[in-house]
């Protein structure tokens, strides 16, 4: 199973021919995902890597069936690119782009609530479900099929702690991230849920970060769940940030801290990793118990 | 960014949000100048930091030669570590009422929220939860009149003080859209004893990603010419008091880098996170910025994805090379490489006589072990 993508998922391309579109497409056709369609602004491309290039996602959809949709533009042309995405009747979204506005995130969202879009990102490494697609940046070679759902806001330490999941012989049923905005689609909230009815995950690592309140809505939901929970928060001896201003302070009221985040986590009964080379041994005694 | 606060009430008067009479000044003379024409005044330091007022960094002066002693003793100060070069001096206002009001985008609903206090005036965090008013607005449609005046009539004001209210939030939201606000406070909102209400007090913070497009905004820099720089080459970089120097890539990865290290009893003395796709140009430019600090050693964790651990290995052997040449002493160095070309990369560093770890957490103990200090 796996959740929101396998290997049936059918991904268009936005921005294929680009630096960053054309070398992920080839990753991604390396690690087995039916890419399908490619879109670009440049007409004179045919086909790259014998993936057909259109002008539009309308096209990808219509003669390529496809169902999902990757984004590598740039940050100003984003919200055009996953408006044309979410219109063309693309399922799922995912915004790889960084320094997206964050009105244009909002107005992206709201967006595709109205279409039952699922969006991952903006800002994110992707999402992988080892073995079958992967809809992303990240390195292929770390991730092997297995038990383990791994949920993160950040590329690079959830690469960390995937590697290390994976040398401890724990493979993953899939990957999330989040992405590292402030306005985000996906929530840790809405992958528990889809993790807790995935018949491949038997348990789920929440790779979280200091910010926001994600962790202690996930960890409200996570005291209803019957899978077991490892969390592994960054961020305990961050300076304290200087964005914060006091409208931030009072969405928070509190929340956002890492004190706060493990807090809330411990008593929405997760197991807690001091370190990200705790999150192996606490997921498999949870794994041994279960 | 954050504006200062006289760019704030500039944006909000060009919306028609009413703010008190004053002037921006720099000396005392012109401290004395505007309290002559204006009449009695307050001096507020232009800084970016709140809390001002708790800091000594707002006074009240009813004189001009009052004016000028107060304008001389704020300015050149350092109020919360910030050095004040400007004062905004404004007319004193006789005030009844101080409210709170911001729009702000709340990450967690994905959407703007509009935020209304009967308590203003104070530090907001201190307002009990039960005092705030929230009320959500849904993109694209908007702050409408009648949600506005929904969550206006739970502040308890007259009808006349309503009214106002009501029309300083729709202009605030103009602002919070126009110009592409992460947060549009008025603290505080005042009610002056003809019941029309004034922004006393304004902070507006605007999106850095959308600079491109709010090119008629005044720059303010909120770094130290260190961090600018590293901004400027697309790093994020920290400056902090330690004296272990950290490389990372990514934004997770490098805060799980400084508590590990300082799990081991380091102290970092800044950190740069060179991001998820950094080439040996830009590892080698990291490197170099980092260094200059000279601090007792340097930490490099990389954990390569699209970043290539071979690149990084070659920009650091280039950059200890250009140091030993320009006679610097030899800095200790700690590396850790895992992911994309980790063995290339050990090989290349190997060869340069600099041992790479394989462990994050071995990689920060030998640091701390190496800056001469910490429990290892």
């Amino acid at each position: 199973m796996a959740i929101i993508v396998d290997e049936k998922t059918k991904v268009c391309i936005q921005g294929i021919t680009g630096k960053q579109g054309s070398f992920h497409l080839r990753q991604m056709l390396d690690y087995g995902t039916r890419v399908v369609a490619g879109t670009s602004l440049e007409r004179s491309v045919a086909d790259i890597s014998g993936v057909p290039v259109y002008a539009t996602v309308e096209e990808a959809v219509d003669r390529r069936g496809a169902t999902a949709s990757i984004l590598f533009v740039p940050a100003q042309a984003a919200k055009d690119a996953a408006f044309e995405a979410i219109e063309a009747g693309i399922s799922l979204v995912v915004i790889i782009t960084e320094y997206l506005p964050v009105h244009d995130a909002m107005e992206i969202m709201a967006f595709a609530a109205e279409h039952n879009t699922t969006i991952v990102g903006p800002n994110t490494f992707g999402i992988i479900s080892p073995g079958k697609a992967k809809l992303g940046i990240m390195p292929n070679h770390i991730y092997t099929p297995g038990p383990v759902g791994v949920i993160a806001r950040s590329g690079t330490l959830s690469y960390e702690i995937v590697d290390q999941l994976t040398r401890a012989g724990l493979g993953q049923s899939t990957v999330i991230g989040l992405g590292g905005d402030r306005v985000h689609g996906c929530s840790f909230t809405d992958c528990l849920k889809h993790m807790e009815r995935d018949a491949d995950t038997k348990a789920i690592v929440l790779v979280g970060e200091i910010g926001g309140r994600a962790e202690e809505d996930a960890a409200e939901f996570g005291k209803g769940m019957t899978k077991p929970l490892v969390a592994y928060i960054a961020g305990r001896t961050a300076p304290e940030g200087k964005r914060m201003g006091h409208a931030g302070a009072i969405i928070e009221r509190g929340k956002g801290t890492f004190a706060a985040k493990v807090e809330s986590l411990r008593r929405g009964g997760a197991a807690i990793a001091e370190l990200p080379s705790e999150v192996p041994g606490l997921v498999q005694a949870a794994l041994a118990k279960g | 960014m954050k504006l200062y606060e006289y760019m704030a009430k500039d944006m909000l008067a060009r919306f028609g949000i009413r703010t008190p009479r004053g002037r921006l000044v720099s000396t005392p003379q012109q401290a004395a100048d505007t309290c002559a024409e204006i009449g009695p005044v307050v001096l507020k330091a232009q800084i970016l930091a709140g809390k001002r007022g708790r800091a000594g960094g707002i006074l009240p002066a009813a004189t001009p030669a009052e004016a000028a002693a107060v304008a001389e003793s704020l300015l050149g100060k350092e109020i919360n570590g910030l050095l004040v070069e400007r004062l905004l001096c404004e007319q004193k206002l006789e005030i009844a009422q101080e409210l709170y009001a911001a729009i702000a985008v709340d990450g967690a609903a994905r959407k703007p929220v509009l935020i209304l206090s009967a308590q203003g005036g104070v530090s907001v965090e201190e307002v009990a939860e039960r005092s705030i008013i929230r009320r959500h607005i849904d993109l694209p449609w908007g702050l409408f009149a009648f949600m506005t005046r929904e969550a206006v009539r739970r502040l308890e004001v007259n009808d006349k003080v309503a009214a106002g209210v009501v029309d300083v939030c729709l202009r605030m939201y103009r602002v919070f859209r126009r110009h592409d606000a992460e947060m549009v406070e008025i603290n505080p909102l005042a009610v002056l004893p003809d019941e029309t209400v004034m922004a006393v007090d304004a902070r507006i913070t605007v999106d850095d990603d959308a600079a491109w497009r709010q090119r008629d905004l005044p720059f303010v820099s909120e770094y130290t010419a260190k961090e600018q720089k590293a901004r400027d080459l697309g790093f994020a970089y920290v400056e902090l008091t330690g004296d272990i120097a950290v490389l990372a890539n990514g934004a997770g990865i490098t805060m799980a880098t400084l508590d590990v290290l300082q799990r081991y009893g380091g102290r970092p003395a800044n950190f740069l996170d060179v991001g998820g796709g950094a080439d040996a140009a830009r590892a080698e430019q990291a490197l170099e910025l980092l260094l200059n600090d000279e601090p007792k050693a340097l930490l490099v964790n990389i954990f390569g994805g699209i970043t290539r651990c071979d690149d990084v290995a070659a920009a650091l052997v280039r950059v200890i090379n250009a140091r030993e040449a320009a006679g610097k002493p030899r800095m200790p160095v700690v590396v850790r490489l895992a992911g994309t070309h980790e063995a290339e990369g050990t090989a290349i560093l190997a060869a340069a006589g600099v041992t790479t770890h394989r462990s994050m957490e071995d990689a920060a103990a030998r640091t701390v072990a190496l800056a001469g200090g910490g429990t290892t």
